[in-house]
């Protein structure tokens, strides 16, 4: 049954994803300036950056496949996908049942894929390089990340994050160890997936430790855009997750248009506090050496196992 | 007064930070962290027996709780302290097999102590279901840590946190054991650190080193 | 209130005090003799009234005496005495020859003391927590003693024993509130759960599966300190490179000791289990450590190492013994504790004085004994005759029904059993009859080491092979009772 109200809240979820993600990333810069005591780019410097990026002509090297010229389509795509099953304002979402919580990883992996292959599509150095480290990383991410949404599953006996998240919202209040540990860990894994420091440094070009941005080193104009753009809308969509995982409260259930009225404030307020936190974190830590970030990764994975093992042996 | 299903979920809590920070003394490198961690693990027991001790009435374990904070966050961390800067050995801690290794062992560790303690925790009425699993796994994570530690300092911290594991399997099990059986153990435990302080002075002494894989020479021919 | 327990247990625990504060006097080792033998008396004194008045508690049921305790309280007790005496001369000429300094002479008298206290304490404890204590203190005391040389290996020899037994005992703790767990279902929670005399009286209705997991833990907790394979890996190190008189000790009253301690909780176990479970893993056990610990024997070049596999194979032997269950086998277990104690401990003392003369533990250095010392030599090849199972010795006899037992009872184990006795006793015999008997250069000493406490242990092995008294005869068949 689809209702008119859950095709609202979906259509509006997914307008806010694409209009709000570019200013999460400039709210977490901005803080993060603030935090080094420094003036800052402003708020709204994503937004120029992909205005300016647009109206630029696209330069494109000569060996260069369909894959590279295809893959930031394919990325926002799917960065597009995920932020549509991802609830964020409302639980109803049609979209949902397109895809659960594992095909949700699957949606990233596959961007991954794509931008990895057209890193290396160039055949420069650095594209390589970039896409290695990538791998890396997801290859150690994913198994977290996925158990992670497991233990939230088992929580709500369901693998579809709207139907996940509806559970949580309603459930009276318990405590559940297995969650802040999943939720650890959850964090771990954000941090690594969104190219942040510890594990990554969005703001770096130094060729020995960089991994995203050596990825898009070659792409330029509407391109770039779109890659910038996509990563914006990833670090959206996985704070939404966190948010409506282990923070699901204020979010709408019904097709009611009051709690629809309270659920936006409430997003926008957790994405702030959220935003802040990364920028704090981003400032306390120290950027690792890359050979580090496996044993970053299998603490996340540990955590999110022991937060699996923990549920099903503590709280059943 | 709070309800029962309440109480059982905080010391879930408990027992789920208590596993964690059993796993946090697996992969960490650095002894004074251990220590730090070993001081932490001390404060949960105290923070779960306090609250045990408020949950039943019983007076005793107010007592051991006392003990525990005394004995675990205060005095053995800073025995250990003071023996490290004594001491004054090598910060890091080296292991015999790599931490990730280590860590899948502990996983299975844990599956394994859950299935041991399953039958007992569905018999008894006085502890929600896996904390006596947890408890058995601590003591069998602190094991793994002593046999993975070439060390000696970190197998001594493996060694107390083992005993954490077991007491905080009384306390979860059965409300902690008598005063007087109490008190024997804390002070087994602090005599037996004493002596192990006396000990470390004897093998630094002799070797030079604190690293135990001096101490591999008895073997069988 | 008994005023014989107290003096058990006061003694020993006064004569820690007084000789960590004047273990350093001259007349120190006089001292130590002074209250091991008080103790002995005391524990005479405690025999006197078990027999006259049968099993009593006392301090609030805290501490109690059965047929069972009261016979190893004594022999502890004697053993602990003659070696004292024993080692009185010893350690003076290993002072004499710079191996120890007067300081760490103190800390050996003071923690001597203090070790035969923990020792007695775990026997006579009612409360199975206390006896968990007492155990783990009993580790605690010899630690420092096994590394008092200071040497690489003693050090080496010393970590491990603190470890593995460590280890062990903590399973052992894991186990007793399981069983405290168990009792708390039926006596409620407090004090009562944990005293054996209350436990014994309603094992029939401890919860089962809760008493099996109980069982293993404990098995392997205090199966770690008997010594039984694999959980044996400390004990011929701590043996061979600790001072002789603590080998003694370790060899001829710590083990028995651990071993009590499992055997009580045997009894609970049995009580709610049937007797099935427990004793299919004490044989189990039991009957590996044997075979195990006689191949081992053969390829030992230490001497001391060689006599600490061998009390591996005899604890595994009486762990056999006590898993056969019937009380004819749980009879011959106890003689068999008996005998082995004092005949390992005399051994001891004879291979102390032999590696103390020529200054090695190697065998292939130690030649012609015999020639060198006479009584030495003499006591050595006894000593090892009677621990080999050479009729007429006690140790004999205590075999020859555990042998018979088995073969009526367990006919599967009775090949293992003799082949292993076999075994260890070419590797042991072939071992020490050159070192006795063979060619030496060496000259004749002078003096004669004072050899008496040799003598009257053999000698005391000996009548127990010959002739039990009857009324020893009974004792062990009320212990007996108590058990199966």
């Amino acid at each position: 049954m689809i209702s008119w109200s859950g095709v609202v809240a979906q259509v509006t979820e997914l307008a806010l994803a694409v209009l709000l993600a570019p200013l999460l990333t400039g709210w977490v810069n901005q803080c993060r300036a603030w935090l080094q005591n420094k003036s800052g780019p402003g708020l709204l410097r994503p937004y120029r950056t992909i205005r300016k990026l647009f109206a630029k002509d696209a330069v494109i090297a000569t060996n260069a496949s369909a894959v590279f010229r295809t893959a930031p389509y394919v990325v926002f795509a799917c960065m597009l996908v995920a932020a549509a099953i991802v609830p964020t304002l409302a639980t109803d979402l049609p979209f949902s049942i397109a895809a659960d919580a594992i095909a949700l990883v699957g949606i990233f992996a596959l961007a991954r894929v794509f931008i990895s292959l057209a890193a290396m599509d160039v055949g420069t150095a650095f594209g390589s390089l970039g896409a290695r480290r990538e791998m890396m990383i997801g290859f150690l991410a994913e198994p977290a990340l996925l158990m992670v949404l497991f233990t939230a599953s088992l929580i709500s006996q369901s693998t579809s994050l709207a139907t996940t998240v509806e559970r949580l919202a309603r459930m009276e209040f318990a405590i559940f160890p297995s969650l802040a540990f999943a939720g650890v860990a959850f964090t771990m894994v954000s941090l690594a997936e969104n190219a942040r420091i510890p594990v990554d440094n969005p703001a770096t070009h130094l060729e020995l430790t960089m991994i995203h941005e050596a990825m898009v080193l070659e792409y330029s104009a509407r391109h770039l855009a779109l890659i910038e753009w996509a990563a914006s809308l990833k670090l959206f969509v996985y704070s939404c997750i966190g948010i409506s995982i282990f923070f699901p409260f204020g979010i709408s259930q019904g097709g009611d248009p009051l709690g629809f009225a309270y659920a936006l404030p409430a997003l926008v307020f957790k994405l702030a506090v959220g935003g802040a936190l990364l920028a704090v974190i981003e400032t306390v830590s120290a950027k690792m050496r890359i050979f580090r970030a496996p044993e970053f990764l299998g603490t996340a994975f540990m955590l999110a196992v022991l937060a699996l093992l923990i549920h099903a042996l503590l709280e059943t | 007064m709070i309800t029962a299903a309440f109480a059982n979920q905080i010391i879930n809590l408990f027992a789920a930070v208590m596993l964690l920070l059993a796993f946090a003394m697996l992969a960490q490198r650095r002894v004074l962290s251990l220590i730090d961690l070993f001081a932490m693990q001390g404060l949960v027991l105290t923070l779960s027996t306090g609250f045990v001790a408020y949950t039943t009435g019983q007076t005793h374990l107010w007592f051991s709780a006392g003990i525990t904070f005394a004995l675990k966050v205060v005095l053995l961390p800073w025995i250990l302290y003071r023996l490290i800067r004594q001491l004054d050995v090598k910060w890091d801690v080296e292991g015999l097999i790599n931490i990730p290794t280590t860590m899948l062992i502990g996983i299975v560790l844990v599956i394994l102590s859950f299935n041991v303690a399953l039958p007992i925790s569905q018999i008894a009425g006085t502890i929600t279901k896996g904390t006596l699993g947890i408890a058995l796994a601590s003591v069998l994570l602190a094991f793994l840590m002593m046999i993975t530690r070439s060390k000696a300092v970190p197998q001594v911290i493996g060694f107390l946190a083992m005993e954490n594991g077991l007491f905080f399997a009384a306390t979860a099990a059965t409300y902690g054991m008598p005063m007087v059986v109490e008190l024997g153990i804390a002070l087994d435990v602090l005599v037996g650190v004493v002596i192990l302080g006396v000990f470390f002075f004897q093998i630094r002494e002799r070797f030079d080193s604190l690293d135990i894989r001096h101490l591999e020479k008895l073997k069988e021919e | 209130m008994s005023p014989e327990i107290l003096a058990v247990l006061g003694i020993p625990l006064a004569g820690g005090a007084v000789l960590a504060l004047f273990g350093h006097w001259k007349r120190a080792a006089e001292i130590n003799i002074a209250f091991s033998s008080a103790t002995f008396v005391a524990a005479a004194a405690l025999v006197v009234r078990v027999v006259d008045r049968g099993p009593f508690a006392s301090f609030e049921n805290q501490l109690f005496v059965d047929a069972l305790n009261v016979f190893l309280v004594a022999l502890t007790a004697f053993v602990a005495m003659t070696t004292s005496i024993f080692s009185r001369p010893y350690m003076r000429i290993e002072q004499e020859h710079g191996k120890l300094t007067v300081a760490r002479l103190r800390l050996y008298h003071s923690m001597y003391q203090l070790f035969s206290f923990t020792m007695l304490l775990v026997l006579l404890s009612n409360n199975l927590g206390v006896t968990w204590v007492a155990t783990e203190a009993a580790t605690l005391t010899t630690v420092l003693l096994v590394s008092l040389y200071r040497t690489p290996a003693s050090l080496e020899a010393a970590w491990k024993y603190f470890i593995l037994c460590g280890v062990g005992i903590a399973q052992a703790l894991f186990g007793t509130i399981l069983v405290y767990l168990a009792a708390g279902k039926v006596l409620g929670s407090g004090m009562d759960a944990l005293l054996w005399t209350e436990l014994a009286q309603v094992r029939g209705s401890l919860e089962p599966t809760v008493m099996s997991i109980a069982f293993v833990f404990l098995l392997v907790g205090y199966g770690t300190k008997v010594g039984l394979v694999p959980l044996h890996n400390w004990l011929p190190d701590a043996h061979a490179e600790g001072p002789t008189p603590v080998s003694a000790v370790l060899s001829g009253l710590l083990l028995n000791v651990a071993l009590y301690a499992l055997v009580r909780f045997k009894v609970l176990a049995d009580g709610a289990l049937g007797a099935e479970f427990a004793s299919r893993l004490l044989m189990g056990f039991g009957i590996l450590s044997v075979a195990v610990a006689a191949f081992f024997l053969s390829r030992q070049r230490d001497i001391k190492r060689m006599f600490a596999y061998s009390s591996i194979e005899h604890m595994g032997l009486i762990t056999f013994a006590f898993g056969i269950g019937s009380p004819v086998a749980a009879f011959a277990g106890l003689l068999h504790m008996t005998v082995h104690s004092l005949t390992k401990s005399a051994i001891f003392f004879a291979v102390g004085h032999a590696a103390q003369k020529t200054g090695t533990q190697v065998m292939e250095d130690i030649r012609g004994l015999v020639k060198v010392s006479p009584t030495v030599g003499w006591g050595l090849i006894l000593g090892t005759v009677a621990i080999l199972g050479m009729p007429p010795f006690g140790v004999f006899a205590s075999e020859f029904l555990i042998l018979t037992t088995a073969m009526r009872e367990q006919p599967w184990a009775t090949p293992i059993l003799l082949v292993s006795l076999g075994v260890a006793f070419a590797a042991v015999f072939g071992k020490v009859q050159p070192m006795v008997f063979g060619e030496t250069t060496a000259k004749r000493l002078p003096h004669p080491p004072a050899l008496v406490p040799v003598f009257l242990h053999l000698a005391l092995a000996l009548m127990l092979g010959l002739y039990i008294p009857p009324y020893l005869a009974s004792w062990y068949r009320e212990a007996a009772r108590l058990i199966g």
